[in-house]
């Protein structure tokens, strides 16, 4: 029998017993719908975290030093908290050290922050996050200019009340005006508004917008920092070899002004773009990791409901794998008409699968801010592994069907 | 030798029935000679179905000899039995035994699908099988458009188109009416005429009547092989 003839029989087979094939089909079709989708999804994630959350974040060969990390993935436990907490801060004596020791040109920025009101013109916008750097701190987080101009270091050094708005901060509070040179107040204080931060868009959909910046030693040093002491301080090296040196250095050099002795852990932190994504790895890889699980689990199921259809089928067919047999099929012509037809079931279900699962990765991708890119490889292993279920699945009744004596068969009902 | 289709010697064929042995041949010597039209007769439990079983290569006997077009067959393993029946014996069924979901052409076309005729060749021969059957207006039909004559018609001409040594029909006439049932009978008439070589088995006179030879069997033994006088509808 010519594959493409017991192909095309198998296809009529199951389009003639729409239900029954469905449910021969759902488990196959839910095994590979969630191998595409969450591999998708997964390597969308990936994707998405290393390109925007970690260098949009924290800055492309950026670290920063901090009296404990901010970004945190996972558990963390209470003891850890505690210990985190009974840290001492980050003064300017540290970011001095940092600063005159280290071996490899950077930029430098202290910075802190904070979330306040901000008031304009009779507008009033809440829960803005109100951060006061040093003049790099721009190139550092490599923010363009909409309008205006960051703060000069002699502002910077003076500590002008100046600010630069976030897009959506200026929008807000200045619609169809131009905002430079209005004066916006922050904790009671009036600032001249000299720049507006081209937009930075949003990341898992809270927008990176809602921000004002002034320099350091201005007056909203007062809501965003405890006197002496700052949240973070920004290193950016020129590339990434001279930033994993800054690094070492950098730590070394924490150590000492500490007082650390070996063995003795770090009383601070240092945040990369790429520990901050080690909690991601982490949780991709626990992904990874139980999906072949959860994809053998339903391809098992899918696999034994198609033998057991099969099995049906067979039982069901028995005259006409008779009539066949009268007509001159072999036993191997027997074993392969059941065999694709098993087959067949299962392919047609992971190509449902393989559709479904495109469109939930799609569909991920365009209810929620979570991206999603189809891997390749994804659907040429679930073509594979629908194949494969189905010829598995379909060895025993097929099997069956061929050993059946053309008398009795001929005789069934 | 060269005009014997058919030659059996002193075929036995017995079947193991829980502590019990059955002969349900015992010892069947026969002759067919080429455009030879045989009806095989007899009351059940005769041996007319194991006979012929035997006779269409879907039984082997226990004993004996069985030269079908030339071969002895009577020994051969089950996928060599599969390739004698696809060249050599065409069946035509009491009960059709057409595939449901397939035209009536694709019905036809079954025996050469595994005869490992392909493509165009395979579709023409089909067609001409149906059209000799005078269907050639039915081909796209399913079986459940057709009525029982016509079915039974498509079913000889899937027995006739790999152009087999012998159609063996089994009671072919067994699930008709009487007109149909004539119908039906024509065709074999007209198909012996052109020269194929058919063996009938029933229990029916009226259709054994329309044979040139009727051999009757009677507890797994010849009772009676007359030449008579065929009746033929007009």
């Amino acid at each position: 029998m010519p594959f493409v003839e017991a192909v095309r029989m198998a296809l009529a087979t199951l389009w003639s017993q729409k239900l029954k094939s469905f449910f021969s089909l759902i488990g196959v079709l839910i095994g590979v719908t969630f191998l595409i989708a969450v591999v998708s999804i997964v390597q969308g994630m990936n994707v998405y975290m290393e390109d925007q959350f970690a260098n949009r974040l924290i800055g492309l060969n950026t670290f920063q030093v901090r009296r404990m990390p901010n970004m945190n993935m996972g558990n963390i436990t209470e003891e850890t908290w505690r210990e985190w907490r009974r840290r001492p801060r980050i003064n300017y004596g540290d970011s001095d050290f940092i600063e005159a020791k280290l071996g490899t040109p950077a930029l430098f920025s202290r910075a802190c922050d904070d979330r306040a009101e901000v008031v304009a013109g009779g507008k009033l916008a809440r829960d803005i996050n109100i951060v006061v750097a040093d003049a790099p701190f721009f190139r550092i987080k490599n923010y363009d200019f909409a309008a205006g101009r960051p703060f000069s270091p002699q502002e910077a050094r003076a500590g002008a009340a100046v600010v630069a708005l976030g897009f959506e901060v200026a929008e807000k509070m200045f619609p169809g005006v131009d905002p430079l040179g209005r004066t916006v107040a922050v904790g009671g204080l009036p600032y001249r508004v000299i720049g507006v931060v081209a937009k930075q868009g949003t990341l898992f959909g809270i927008s990176l917008d809602k921000f004002v910046i002034a320099p350091f030693d201005s007056p909203m040093q007062r809501l965003a920092c405890r006197l002496g002491f700052m949240d973070e301080f920004h290193v950016q090296s020129e590339n990434v070899t001279a930033m994993s040196q800054a690094v070492n250095q950098a730590e070394e050099l924490m150590r000492i002004r500490r007082k650390l002795r070996p063995g003795q852990g770090n009383n601070f932190a240092i945040q990369t773009a790429e520990a901050a994504l080690s909690g991601w790895k982490k949780i991709s890889a626990v992904l990874f990791a139980a999906l072949p699980g959860l994809v053998a689990i339903s391809l098992v199921v899918g696999g034994i409901v198609i033998m057991n259809i099969m099995l049906m089928a067979v039982s069901e067919r028995t005259r006409e794998i008779g009539v066949r047999k009268a007509l001159g099929a072999k036993r191997r012509d027997i074993l392969a008409q059941f065999m694709i037809e098993s087959a067949t079931i299962s392919t047609v279900g992971a190509a449902i699968g393989i559709g479904l699962g495109i469109g939930l990765a799609y569909l991920v991708k365009a209810l929620t801010p979570l991206p999603a890119s189809v891997a390749p490889w994804s659907i040429g292993v679930a073509v594979f592994l629908g194949i494969f279920v189905g010829m598995i699945a379909g060895v025993y009744p097929a099997s069956r069907a061929s050993k059946l004596d053309p008398i009795t068969a001929l005789r069934a009902e | 030798m060269s005009d014997l289709v058919i030659h059996v010697v002193d075929l036995v064929r017995e079947y193991q029935m829980g502590a019990e042995r059955i002969q349900a041949l015992r010892g069947v010597s026969l002759e067919i000679r080429r455009n030879e039209y045989v009806a095989i007769m007899g009351p059940s439990g005769s041996g007319k179905s194991t006979m012929m079983n035997v006779l269409g290569c879907l039984d082997t006997p226990t004993s004996g000899e069985y030269w079908l077009a030339g071969q002895e067959v009577s020994r051969l393993s089950d996928d060599a039995l599969a390739r004698i029946r696809n060249r050599e014996i065409g069946f035509v069924f009491q009960t059709f035994n057409l595939l449901p979901r397939a035209t009536a052409l694709q019905n036809v076309e079954l025996p050469l699908v595994y005869g490992g005729v392909g493509g165009r060749d395979r579709r023409d021969r089909a067609r001409r099988a149906l059209e000799r059957v005078g269907l050639g207006n039915r081909m796209d039909h399913r079986p459940n458009e057709l009525s029982g004559g016509q079915r039974q018609r498509v079913a000889i001409a899937r027995a006739l188109v790999n152009e087999p040594a012998i159609l063996l029909a089994d009671e072919p006439t067994g699930n008709l009416d009487s007109t149909t049932s004539a119908d039906v009978m024509r065709v074999f008439d007209r198909l012996q005429t052109q020269g194929q070589t058919i063996v009938l088995v029933t229990h029916e006179a009226e259709i054994a009547a329309h044979a040139d030879r009727v051999v009757t069997l009677r507890d797994g033994r010849i009772a009676s092989d007359l030449r008579q006088d065929r009746t033929r509808a007009a």
